[in-house]
């Protein structure tokens, strides 16, 4: 395939590039690459060295073999909550806050009045911090302070952040707040490409408005839809901040992501354990990210 | 939006226009609605933070105004010197953005544009790297950052570690991976027949990278330049980790170490909030024109 390709658009001359462009290619794919390869790819090999050791980020690294693992699938015990609270994220994300968003852009493409005016309103959250979301979180749901008890009233005011069985949700809604619009704007910006005269055309046909959007428009945004998906499991996977503003991930807002924090830059410097769990992060990320790439490389052979 | 359903058989159009209407009116009730829920606690959190907390805690929250001051802002601003902490931000995240789509743009051309050998797995490096959670790579870093030296006028801490470049460095990396997967998608839908006709003019590859596609690209780098500034300015891990003068924190960053403070005083925790979201909210509001803008002329070219 290369070849075919090489010799077609090799048809001006017969040698494709000259010296000066394999030196502006070479540097200039070089150092992103260099870049990825040196802060990316070379420490998260690192990171999983490191998870066989028991390191303290002082002393000498020792091999510890399997032994971080054992400990964190029997012994620790808030490793499965954290697991399941990263698998209620993406559920949320995935089959809630992402529908919604996709339903906000399609009801603004329609061309309503005002549609800017909504479309920066329902964008606004995305643009604010994780952390600043967490703070705004507490000013609203906190036990004594917070405006929401302030408004229900009743004598036995709710700890919506403090009760475990609780918490939870209310931080998943206020995730839900930022991803929402963030994938409405990804998603207008496509429908905003779509070619107007294949509505038209289904129209044409005799298909209602649901079904052309089902069978025309949607498989049309296959490039959003694959963004979108990707950056939901991101999301879910790396959500940090926003349980870490609020009360540093603890008492029912456990997440992978605090656990490997809490053991590496916390006063443990357990960094050989707190490694394991970033593995097993990397591990289920990766799991993800290889079925999205595989995906898209048959969609490219196809292309 | 409307003009091209006047080419269509006028027959259709009596019957559909009432149906219309009356689903415009559910729409816009909907939408109000869900802006409104969407704007409520930011609103409330500047209410807040125009208010004595004494007065919010005797009279309830939506209790009408006895006193409204800036008060807040002052001693959130001024006491706890945020301005430093802003500009520190902004020394990070303005190379940071532009590095990153400079050198995403440049990778995304060739694997898209050019299609050069091995192209897919360069794509998959980048991607890959940027889905990473960044408590993957936090200790082994540290460590690096800590062994490479820096020239005293470009660290004070001569080594990488506890220096601005080092963020910047982390924030680049981490973005490309996102920015040439936008990039490069983006890229395959542009006509290849402009591309070629400028390598029979003999263009370059940086000419046809330079001065062909990336104009083409304008409303893509609109776009991931708001998203990568807010991210980029939004980040506090990497300042907290990577920095330890608390003079060079940017801005998220000083704000969790200002949190102690805060806590005392919901209403002063509430002027920071909104204080440390304003930048973003101003970026976004001012590129918001050039954001559309480029998007419906990408949408006039196809």
């Amino acid at each position: 395939m290369p070849n075919t390709r090489a010799r077609r658009a090799g048809r001006p001359g017969p040698r494709r590039h000259t010296r000066r462009d394999l030196v502006v290619l070479g540097v200039l794919l070089g150092i992103p690459l260099l870049l990825d390869l040196a802060l990316i790819w070379g420490p998260t090999l690192a990171s999983i060295g490191l998870s066989f050791t028991t390191w303290d980020g002082i002393g000498d690294i020792r091999w510890a073999g399997l032994k971080n693992y054992d400990n964190l699938f029997t012994t620790y015990p808030q490793f499965w909550p954290a697991v399941r609270h990263n698998l209620l994220w993406l559920g949320f994300l995935g089959f809630l806050a992402a529908p919604f968003g996709l339903l906000l852009a399609v009801l603004i493409d329609r061309g309503v009045r005002f549609s800017r005016f909504y479309q920066s309103t329902l964008y606004m959250p995305v643009v604010l911090s994780l952390a600043v979301v967490g703070f705004i979180a507490q000013l609203i749901l906190s036990r004594d302070q917070g405006a929401l008890n302030a408004v229900i009233g009743g004598r036995n005011p709710t700890d919506w952040l403090g009760n475990p069985g609780i918490n939870i949700w209310m931080v998943l809604l206020a995730a839900c707040w930022r991803h929402a619009g963030y994938v409405m704007i990804l998603y207008l910006a496509g429908l905003k490409s779509v070619d107007p005269g294949l509505k038209e055309a289904a129209a044409l046909d005799g298909a209602s408005e649901r079904q052309a959007f089902f069978r025309v428009v949607l498989p049309t945004l296959r490039p959003v839809n694959v963004i979108v998906g990707v950056i939901t499991v991101i999301e879910s996977l790396r959500a940090f901040d926003i349980v870490y503003a609020i009360n540093k991930g603890r008492n029912g807002l456990e997440l992978l992501s605090v656990l490997v924090t809490d053991n590496i830059i916390g006063e443990a410097g357990r960094i050989g354990f707190g490694s394991a769990i970033a593995v097993v992060l990397l591990l289920v990320s990766l799991g993800f990210i290889v079925t999205y790439l595989v995906q898209e490389l048959r969609g490219e052979e196809r292309r | 939006m409307t003009a091209p359903a006047a080419t269509a058989p006028s027959a259709t159009r009596p019957t559909r226009a009432p149906a219309r209407h009356r689903g415009r009116f559910g729409v816009h009730l909907f939408l109000s609605a869900v802006s409104l829920a969407f704007l409520a606690p930011l609103l409330l959190a500047v209410y807040a933070s125009l208010r004595p907390y004494e007065e919010t805690a005797r009279y309830g929250y939506f209790s009408l105004p006895r006193h409204l001051s800036f008060d807040y802002y002052r001693q959130a601003f001024a006491d706890s010197g945020m301005s430093r902490y802003f500009l520190n931000s902004l020394l990070i995240a303005v190379p940071g953005v532009l590095l990153t789509l400079f050198l995403a743009s440049f990778v995304a051309f060739a694997v898209a544009r050019l299609r050069i050998r091995g192209g897919l797995v360069l794509l998959m490096v980048f991607t890959a790297g940027n889905l990473l959670p960044q408590q993957v790579i936090v200790t082994p870093l540290y460590v690096l950052f800590n062994k490479v030296p820096l020239p005293y006028w470009m660290s004070d801490s001569l080594t990488m570690y506890d220096s601005y470049w080092a963020v910047i460095a982390v924030q680049t990396a981490f973005q490309l991976g996102f920015c040439v997967f936008v990039l490069a998608n983006f890229m395959r839908t542009l006509p290849r027949e402009i591309l070629e006709a400028a390598i029979v003019d003999g263009a370059g590859v940086w000419a046809q990278y330079w001065r062909v596609t990336l104009p083409l690209c304008r409303p893509a780098l609109a776009a991931l330049g708001t998203l990568q500034f807010t991210w980029m300015y939004n980040d506090f891990l990497w300042g907290l980790v990577f920095l330890s003068d608390g003079d060079k924190l940017p801005v998220t960053s000083a704000l969790n170490n200002l949190r102690g403070q805060f806590f005392t005083d919901y209403n002063l925790l509430a002027a920071g909030s909104v204080l440390v979201a304003l930048p973003t909210i101003v970026v976004f509001l001012l590129l918001q024109r050039h954001f559309i803008a480029g998007l419906t002329l990408g949408a006039s070219k196809g």
